[in-house]
């Protein structure tokens, strides 16, 4: 073997076992969340308010409340985040203004969460006197979402060839029409993805509801986007930290709901993404 | 032929930031004819191209000074959508989108309103056969664009600017990517063409101008040299600089 070839399986060595290290603590945390809360994991368990101290009973209203919490913050951030990245890659010229936006985007996804919670209390809680509510707290949560929804929007916009928008605009298409038509589609599956990305970080995230909308104990449904909800994260913080004596495998029973969540999110991104990737005729 | 001329530049000068790429272009294009446009590298063929239908516009530092009319509009007081719509133009690589070959030809018609599925599919038809592609694709109209051959694609995009209803149509090194069976289906083309458009075609190839235009005008260095017959220009050149090009002296 030549010196080349030997420093070739040399690389590829290295760089193979690097892509392994990344697969292992995935497969561990899960293999262990699940190890941890067998026993714990029932129909009763997500379909039953929680009992007892939250000692006994299921974590029904916390699945409900997160779930309103993710529906909540797609609503308010998808729709912003795409809109403002279709303008700023689109439409706005390269000028002192626009590229302050861009990098007032950049710096928002390096706010600490907690930060934003503070904010989002003093504005939505306080200030628009929506009081801890689903409101407030997706509010807040969509704020938090968005850089990483604009930037992945961005990219995706960015990616499409330039060719694309010459040919539309050479044959009269007006800008909308361009970008509605031969831009928009090609992006989807990037979109997607950093939507999803940012709506798993939100479900997953205590800080940012802590003052805004997640109850303590809160056994009930609600009934308007003005109440309080539980939330998964809250919850298992509140089970790890503040009840003594609860069964350690109710936490990690709870952790593996929040994880099992997220998954579900994840896969029907990948769904939607394979189908609009059919559609795109390479 | 009627010397009617469909597009008239005055004066016209083109600036990329500071660069003047383009100096004082004043000529006519007259009605149905096809006028070559020839010239080295960076002496602003393509610029004065896309200047016709505004397209240099989509580049921030562009610039231009002097007058172009069209049909004795200033094309300042037309809107993009028409001027394009009018003006149409072929890229120098074929440039499919990645859809059908159907839904490549009818994007035009569908962003100018034409929402009639009917309609649509005449106009389709219509452009495809004028391109000369239709017998080659009229059983495979739902595969996708980019299966096609670089010399179909290319004809893709005649038909697709067909299908719109241009009266002019620019081409920018239309062939530069091309065999030669391929070029010679595109220059057919253009010859069919040439009863009911104006065609303007830019190419590095002198012979293809001295084959396919009638008038043919020379550029170098942003200056447009000479301009004249086409016979005239290729036998009996005015200008030095122009025999130079023509019998491969230099460029």
């Amino acid at each position: 073997m030549t010196a080349a070839k030997v420093r070739e399986k040399i690389a590829f060595s290295v760089l193979g076992f690097a892509t392994v290290l990344i697969v292992v603590p995935i497969l561990m945390t899960i293999l262990y969340v699940v190890k941890n809360s067998i026993g714990a994991i029932s129909w009763e368990f997500i379909t039953q308010a929680p009992r007892n101290g939250m000692k006994e009973g299921g974590i029904f209203p916390a699945i409900v409340g997160t779930i309103l919490l993710v529906v909540g913050t797609m609503l308010f951030s998808l729709p912003l985040g795409v809109l403002s990245a279709i303008y700023l890659v689109e439409y706005a010229r390269d000028n002192f203004f626009t590229r302050l936006i861009k990098l007032s985007v950049v710096n928002l996804s390096g706010i600490p969460s907690i930060v934003y919670g503070l904010f989002g209390f003093t504005l939505f809680v306080v200030f628009l006197r929506l009081g801890t509510s689903i409101l407030a707290g997706s509010l807040t949560l969509a704020i938090m979402s968005l850089p990483v929804i604009i930037t992945a929007t961005k990219e995706a916009l960015e990616s499409v060839p330039a060719s694309f928008r010459e040919i539309s605009l050479s044959l009269g298409a007006t800008k909308w029409q361009t970008v509605r038509y031969c831009v928009l589609p090609y992006a989807v599956p990037g979109i997607l993805t950093g939507t999803v990305l940012s709506l798993s970080r939100a479900a997953g995230e205590t800080a940012p509801i802590l003052f805004t909308v997640a109850a303590f104990y809160l056994p009930r449904l609600p009934r308007s986007v003005f109440d309080q909800v539980m939330a998964l994260p809250y919850h298992l913080y509140v089970i790890s930290t503040q009840v003594p004596n609860l069964p350690i495998k109710l936490s990690f029973a709870t952790g593996f709901v929040l994880i099992a969540l997220v998954f579900l999110m994840n896969l029907v991104s990948i769904i939607l993404r394979a189908h609009f990737r059919k559609k795109k005729l390479w | 032929m009627v010397k009617d001329a469909i597009i008239r530049t005055v004066d016209l000068s083109c600036y990329y930031g500071s660069l003047q790429v383009l100096k004082n272009i004043s000529l006519e294009i007259y009605r149905n004819e096809i006028l070559g446009i020839i010239g080295p590298a960076n002496s602003g063929k393509t610029t004065f191209l896309r200047a016709l239908n505004r397209l240099n516009s989509l580049n921030t530092s562009y610039s231009q000074t002097g007058e172009i009319f069209f049909r004795s509009q200033n094309i300042n007081n037309i809107s993009d959508n028409i001027l394009r719509k009018k003006i149409g133009i072929i890229f120098a690589l074929p440039q499919v989108l990645p859809v059908s070959i159907y839904n490549n030809v009818a994007y035009g018609p569908k962003v100018h309103g034409i929402t009639n599925k009917n309609t649509a599919g005449q106009m389709v038809e219509d452009a495809l056969k004028k391109a000369y592609l239709w017998d080659e694709v009229k059983d495979r109209l739902n595969e996708p664009a980019v299966r096609l051959s670089g010399g179909q694609q290319q004809r893709l995009c005649i038909a697709r600017t067909l299908a719109v209803g241009p009266d002019v149509i620019l081409y920018d090194e239309p062939c530069s990517g091309l065999d030669p069976i391929s070029t010679a289906k595109v220059e057919d083309a253009m010859g069919q063409l040439k009863e009911n458009y104006t065609q303007i075609l830019v190419t590095n190839n002198t012979k293809q101008a001295a084959r396919v235009s009638q008038r043919c005008g020379f550029f170098l260095m942003g200056e447009l040299v000479e301009i004249g017959e086409t016979v005239a220009l290729f036998t009996n050149p005015k200008d030095k600089r122009t025999d130079d090009y023509i019998t491969g002296r230099f460029g």
